[in-house]
């Protein structure tokens, strides 16, 4: 047994444990506990998983005299083995965090006054009504997140979507996971992730596509991190513009322009192709569409896209012939892409990959198409983010008039007539006036969304009632008619499934502060005020408790793809999360998708038709039945447009926005705690030694970024990133500024930049293509940007000292224990 | 070859013809998708995929006057490009209406038309591959079986943007 104490914000991965190829991933179990807190004094531990990010690790939150004071990782769980990511060994001190909101708030004569529950739900619940009467159901619009419950989302699509009977509703999920929905939706004909974390465990070659996963998903890196550091570890390939810690370990890094990835891509496939590294009989077998792949690939050589792409052509030829050559090949796909331009025909070649080599559903031969949030999986799921519930087709009668049954209702009440919108047309509806209620849980669209002059201005007129139910007055917040104060993680109890179909249970710890509510008792007391019904006049929401809504939604994914039938409460309590689908049949889940070759793209079962690549029209019946009558998997590809927004003398630069690992989204919890925001505690912009060299620019100097939409000040670091390109995460809003929820003197939000302009498959905005402008406010007096030095911002110059962490940041690491300790 | 030699001579000015017509129905295709993302700078998905698929028009074209020449028709391969200071002021205007509903009205009544002009020229793609195949001329119809589909995801597109919007444009409001 090694027993150590770790600065994790010094050393975000931790100890390494390395293992060989098929052996089991040894744990290593991590503890951070308050100051002064031994373990001994912990009055109890309840069982809990991560939700500042989408790996699904299993926590026990430590609980003393009713108040959380820490966290450890869960040996037994399949995901994380008792290690866990510095956000959450950190973050669960926002819990406590003395500005939570505790009552509340309406707006009167133009503030935000406390006031008390019945007050304010009458308000929402009244104007939800009038506008029923006066405007219909189309004026009613519902944003919600990645950050919610199984129990939670069910119970609003419910509400939404068979209740009010708006096809408003969507979360921000759009920002972070609706390409990979769209990529998987696209191949294999519904949604749902063909691999598993334990095809890393056998992997001979691991491709990382726009994914930073040693920052995104810092737990499942140290389990790559373990395996490079073990006997036979794997080849790495890398594609990203900056030189992040998986470049630092790649076999093969390619840094593309920005905006070019599908001309990687084709040209990738193409490669393949040529060197016939294809599995015929697999092909043959199980997929449609491969002589078209063949011929939209053709004009795009190694030449062509070495050139488009601005990467060495020996580079991409190697990175081929890895792929190629590969046995066991896992694919991890994940903003690089889905952020970007053509995204949804990115990271679709990313799964033509995996067809043409025949490589699914076999120990460590998976594709990931990763997620941002921590429960994203449950937004797509359970029909709360523009799809109807456990994966129904809304283009399929059948299937709605099924949802209908289930829910007791007429199948007329549903709306089906189109795609449920997404969330950037509901916002333009909002702006054009004919959505005029929108409720927004858990996310922040004034920090997250692109244009945020644009948003703010959308989102405070005065035709709009907006409601937001959050744990902080965020920026959005400040803009709402109603501020409805939610408990959070560690308050409230619920299910919900991490990037690689785990479901866990996340058990109430401790009570929320003051009147703070779940966002569960919200919704049900939304429900019951407007009064729904079912077509027999009993109450439409069947539930009242977390388990009951849990019981409730195990019958709606029955025989669906992601059945969770054979999933309980009590199953999930004491042992590792459960991978859904889990039925009588596979009664402990099921560890990977499309084993033999066998899809769910049948035409009666599938989620979906498909969507063309370029265009975004939906295919119609008719014609996936004739493309695709066996329910194989769909080899589909796009051709390479160039990006919207090309640099111009202008604005020379190609900005792209990201994250940080001590950061999770709008730093609503992780900016509340000291440790994280010691770590990255302001904004800082991104650009290559060869930039900052030709403008006379130096680490530490202040810039100023603009594009046509605004313009964000920041200190400059000086990183590995390609030249011709600026970075900025996107972290930093303004709640923690004077002005509150805008720009004071200077902008510091990413997104003050970002272009209105999303990909027209999956309808996730593009935060990877702005041309900008860059010119120096003041040079530096030698003082370097805070940017950390650990992760993607490692500066060039050595000089600049070593991000550590504070006195707090220690953590306890165990290594060698079992895993079997309960 | 001979053949199509002697096949283009006894019917070239017919098909030559057809290739100037669908030209010129491209051309307008191009423009009035063009004209339509100006119209509608506020509705970003139309204005950006409006422009990328008016890019497959203008290639069409281009390829069109290549292959009219085989056929004594002499076309323009520079697709009628609009004055840029012109698609400026338009989509400031544009901007300034974004906040009116009744714009939406436009938007179906321009998809509308975008569908008709769309049809047309699948059916004049549809001629001339009927025609190239009756001719044996293989860079003809190769060019039909390239263009002609984009053709009809043009067609389906402005179908979709109809189908998606409609209900907003016509109950709310």
């Amino acid at each position: 047994m090694v027993v150590r104490r770790v600065d994790r914000v010094a050393e975000p991965w931790g100890s390494r444990t390395p293992y060989g190829p098929g052996e089991d991933w040894p744990v290593r179990v991590d503890t951070h506990l308050a100051d002064g807190i031994a373990p001994e004094d912990v009055d109890r531990w309840v069982q809990s998983a991560s939700i500042l990010h989408s790996n699904g690790d299993g926590i026990d939150i430590a609980v003393k005299d009713d108040r959380i004071v820490g966290v450890r990782g869960r040996a037994v769980d399949r995901v994380n083995r008792g290690r866990l990511d510095p956000k959450d060994l950190y973050g669960w001190q926002a819990n406590g965090s003395p500005d939570r909101l505790t009552r509340p708030l309406v707006r009167r004569d133009g503030r935000l006054v406390e006031t008390d529950w019945d007050t304010a739900m009458g308000a929402v619940a009244g104007r939800t009504r009038e506008l029923l009467e006066e405007r219909g159901p189309s004026s009613i619009g519902f944003y919600t997140t990645g950050q919610l419950f199984i129990e939670e989302y069910y119970t609003l699509g419910l509400i939404a979507h068979g209740g009010i009977g708006t096809n408003h509703v969507d979360g921000n999920t759009r920002l972070c996971t609706a390409t990979a929905a769209a990529a998987l939706k696209e191949s294999f004909g519904c949604d749902g992730q063909p691999g598993s974390y334990a095809d890393l465990d056998h992997a001979d070659t691991i491709c990382l596509y726009g994914h930073n996963m040693a920052e995104t998903q810092t737990v499942l890196w140290t389990r790559v991190l373990d395996r490079l550091a073990g006997p036979n570890p794997p080849r790495i390939v890398c594609v990203d513009p900056r030189r992040t810690p998986v470049a630092r370990h790649a076999t093969v890094h390619l840094a593309p322009r920005p905006g070019t990835n599908v001309m990687l891509m084709n040209a990738l496939l193409r490669e393949l192709l040529v060197n016939d590294w294809v599995d015929h009989a697999y092909v043959d077998a199980h997929a449609v569409g491969f002589p078209e792949l063949r011929k939209m690939v053709d004009d795009c050589t190694i030449e062509r896209a070495a050139e488009v792409c601005d990467v060495p052509a020996g580079d991409l030829r190697e990175a081929a012939r890895l792929i190629g050559t590969a046995e066991r090949l896992v694919s991890s796909v994940l903003q690089g892409f889905y952020q970007s331009h053509q995204a949804t025909a990115a990271a679709v070649q990313v799964n033509n990959v995996h067809i043409v080599r025949g490589m699914l559903g076999r120990p460590g031969c998976g594709v990931l198409q990763m997620n941002g949030q921590p429960t994203a999986e449950n937004t797509r799921e359970c029909g709360a983010d523009g799809d109807l519930p456990a994966f129904r087709n809304w283009s399929n009668d059948a299937h709605v008039e099924d949802l209908a049954r289930i829910w007791n209702i007429d199948p007329m009440r549903i709306p089906h007539y189109t795609a449920p919108t997404h969330a950037m047309q509901m916002m333009r509806y909002v702006e054009d006036g004919s959505i005029r209620f929108l409720y927004v849980t858990a996310t922040n669209p004034v920090v997250s969304m692109p244009e945020l002059r644009r948003m703010r201005s959308i989102l405070s007129q005065d035709r709009l009632f907006l409601v937001v139910q959050d744990l902080f007055l965020t920026e959005t917040a400040r803009l709402a008619d109603v501020v409805l104060p939610a408990a959070t993680w560690g308050e409230k109890t619920g299910t919900f499934t991490n990037a690689d179909r785990t479901v866990h249970l996340s058990e109430r710890a401790v009570d929320p502060p003051g009147q703070a509510r779940s966002d569960l008792d919200i919704l049900l007391d939304y429900a019951s005020r407007l009064d729904l019904r079912d077509k027999d006049g009993a109450p439409l929401v069947k539930w009242s408790t977390p388990e009951e809504a849990f019981e409730a939604w195990k019958e709606c994914s029955r025989g669906r793809p992601c059945d969770y039938t054979g999933i309980t409460y009590d199953r999930l309590r004491g042992g590792s999360g459960i991978q859904w689908p889990c039925t009588d049949e596979h009664p402990d889940g099921t560890e990977r998708l499309y084993a033999g070759g066998r899809f769910w793209s049948r035409p009666d079962y599938c989620e979906s038709y498909g969507r063309d690549l370029v265009t975004g029209s939906p295919v119609s019946p008719v014609e996936y039945r004739a493309l695709n009558p066996d329910g194989k998997a769909v080899i589909k590809a796009g051709e390479y447009l160039p990006p919207h927004e090309l640099p111009t003398e202008e604005h020379p630069f190609q900005l792209i926005t990201g994250r940080t690992l001590y950061h999770f989204h709008t730093r609503t919890k992780t900016g509340r705690a000291p440790e994280l925001r010691a770590a990255a505690p302001e904004v800082w912009v991104e650009a290559s030694a060869a930039d900052a060299e030709r403008h006379g620019w130096s680490e530490g100097d202040l810039l100023r970024i603009t594009t046509p939409r605004g313009e964000v000040t920041a200190r400059l670091r000086v990183s590995g990133i390609r030249r011709g390109v600026l970075f900025l995460p996107f972290h930093y809003g303004y709640w923690d500024t004077e002005a509150g929820h805008e720009p004071g003197t200077v902008g510091r939000a990413a997104n003050e930049l970002t272009p209105t302009d999303w990909d027209p498959a999956s309808k996730q905005p593009i935060f990877k293509t702005a041309a900008a402008a860059a010119t120096r406010v003041r040079a530096t007096d030698g003082t370097p940007s805070s940017a950390p030095t650990t992760t993607g911002s490692r500066p060039v110059d050595a000089g600049v000292p070593a991000t550590r962490g504070i006195a707090t940041a220690l953590v306890h690491e165990d290594s060698g224990g079992t895993g079997a300790r309960p | 070859m001979s053949v199509v030699r002697s096949l283009r001579s006894l019917h070239g000015n017919k098909v030559g013809a057809a290739i100037e017509e669908l030209h010129r129905a491209e051309n307008d295709l191009a423009g009035a998708l063009l004209h339509l993302s100006d119209r509608q700078r506020t509705d970003q998905e139309v204005f950006h995929v409006a422009r990328d698929i008016a890019r497959w028009s203008q290639q069409h074209a281009r390829d069109l006057a290549r292959v009219g020449s085989d056929y004594g028709v002499e076309l323009d391969p520079e697709p009628e490009d609009e004055s840029a200071l012109l698609a400026r002021l338009r989509q400031k205007a544009a901007e300034a209406v974004g906040r009116l509903h009744e714009p939406s009205l436009l938007l179906l009544a321009d998809l509308r038309h975008i569908h008709r002009e769309a049809a047309g020229v699948s059916l004049d793609w549809e001629v001339l591959a009927q025609t190239a195949q009756a001719m044996q001329d293989r860079e003809l119809l190769g060019l039909c079986q390239d263009a002609h589909p984009q053709t009809l995801r043009q067609m389906r597109w402005a179908d979709a943007k109809v189908k998606e919007t409609a209900a907003q444009v016509m109950v709310t409001g």
